[in-house]
């Protein structure tokens, strides 16, 4: 009777209840890791792309790509928080805890959705935030709500929603798609499958209790680890593209190589060590050192751009 | 004339309304942030031609 009186029980259904969320428990909804990384390759589409944009609308459009990418992340809450309660990496997630009703997720991904793209076309341009829109559906819809509980190949083709930010970033900025904003969504969609199948040969009893389709749990442990050398082999050479076409200078052509032979080492080693107790460690460092990679190919990219930039304007360059 | 009893009202417990406090707090900064965005590009898109007088 007491909880029926303060709408507290968790016990209730989410109709019922009264949400004791604050402003924090709303930001986790965001995935703030996740949009983090996309306000950091958007940056990079935005710093290789021709500067036509003045410098605090270049902010909000960076700012409107990162809420566009929280509010998808938000709806994949939304759905997959009974998957989400089974998993011990994210039963601590705002709805699986009880903290955040399934309801005000749901609001709050449509409303974000709706304001970030509309806000992206009135600052920048109405190509970018066409662009958002279908990233935010892809996410959302084909990912989330289709592949990932339906083939193993789920997190290949949901993966190019995560790499579509720079190309957002590029278009908001120029205008217009071009092979530059094509091969940095090329280099983040070849990283994906490497990255999240070496977590997953870790994780494979997680994603079998939750009953998600991994390639570790429907084709086994020895079919994951080729391919994952087999994305690895065509990503290596790809993350030297923009060297090989111009937009990317010595120093990134330096990083990309090094960086692309350090993972084929890692992907080798994920491929030859199957069993013990070093398997797991080896797929880890995989999974740790792809992202580093991925970090040190944009961050080199950003900042030959950028550092000229500071340069001319703090006067070291002339 | 016979009115009907209301219905029991629901009521807060500290930190239901505490918690409530701060989402419309979020909320209105939310909002008072993109009047501000929204505010500054429409300046920025119309240029210093905004700024002069005609006559």
């Amino acid at each position: 009777m007491r909880e029926a009186a303060t709408g507290s029980g968790t016990d209730l259904p989410d109709t019922h209840r009264i949400s004791l969320a604050g402003p924090a428990d709303f930001i986790a909804l965001l995935k703030p890791r996740v949009m983090s990384l996309v306000i950091f390759t958007a940056l990079t589409g935005m710093a290789i792309a021709p500067h036509n944009l003045h410098p605090l609308l270049a902010l909000f459009a960076l700012m409107a790509i990162a809420v566009g990418a929280g509010a998808s992340g938000a709806f994949n809450m939304w759905y997959d928080a009974d998957i989400d309660a089974v998993m011990s990496r994210t039963q601590k997630r705002p709805i699986p805890s009880g903290v955040i009703t399934s309801g005000e997720t749901l609001g709050f991904s449509l409303i974000l959705s709706g304001f970030s793209v509309m806000t992206l076309g009135f600052v920048a341009n109405w190509l970018s935030a066409a662009l958002l829109a279908f990233t935010i559906f892809f996410y959302a819809v084909i990912y989330t709500m289709w592949l990932k509980r339906s083939t193993p190949q789920n997190i290949v083709i949901g993966g190019a929603a995560g790499a579509f930010p720079p190309m957002i970033g590029y278009a908001a900025m120029s205008g217009s798609i071009t092979w530059q904003s094509v091969v940095l969504f090329l280099i983040i969609f070849m990283w994906t499958p490497p990255h999240f199948w070496a977590l997953a040969l870790v994780k494979s009893a997680d994603y079998e209790a939750a009953a998600i389709p991994m390639m570790p749990n429907v084709k086994g442990s020895a079919r994951t680890r080729l391919e994952i050398l087999l994305y690895t082999i065509v990503l290596a050479p790809v993350g030297l593209l923009p060297w090989f076409m111009g937009f990317g200078g010595v120093a990134y052509g330096c990083i990309a190589a090094i960086g692309g032979a350090a993972m084929l080492v890692m992907a080798g080693r994920v491929y030859t060590i199957r069993d013990g107790k070093f398997a797991n460690k080896v797929a880890m460092q995989l999974f740790g050192g792809s992202i580093l990679y991925l970090f040190l190919l944009f961050a080199v990219l950003l900042a030959e751009r950028l550092v000229p930039l500071i340069g001319i304007w703090a006067g070291w360059i002339k | 004339m016979m009115t009907k009893p209301l219905p029991p009202r629901i009521m807060l417990t500290p930190e239901q309304a505490k918690a409530r406090r701060a989402r419309n707090i979020a909320i209105g900064l939310s909002v008072g942030f993109l009047v501000i965005v929204f505010y500054a590009v429409t300046i920025i898109k119309l240029g210093s031609a905004v700024f002069r007088q005609v006559g």
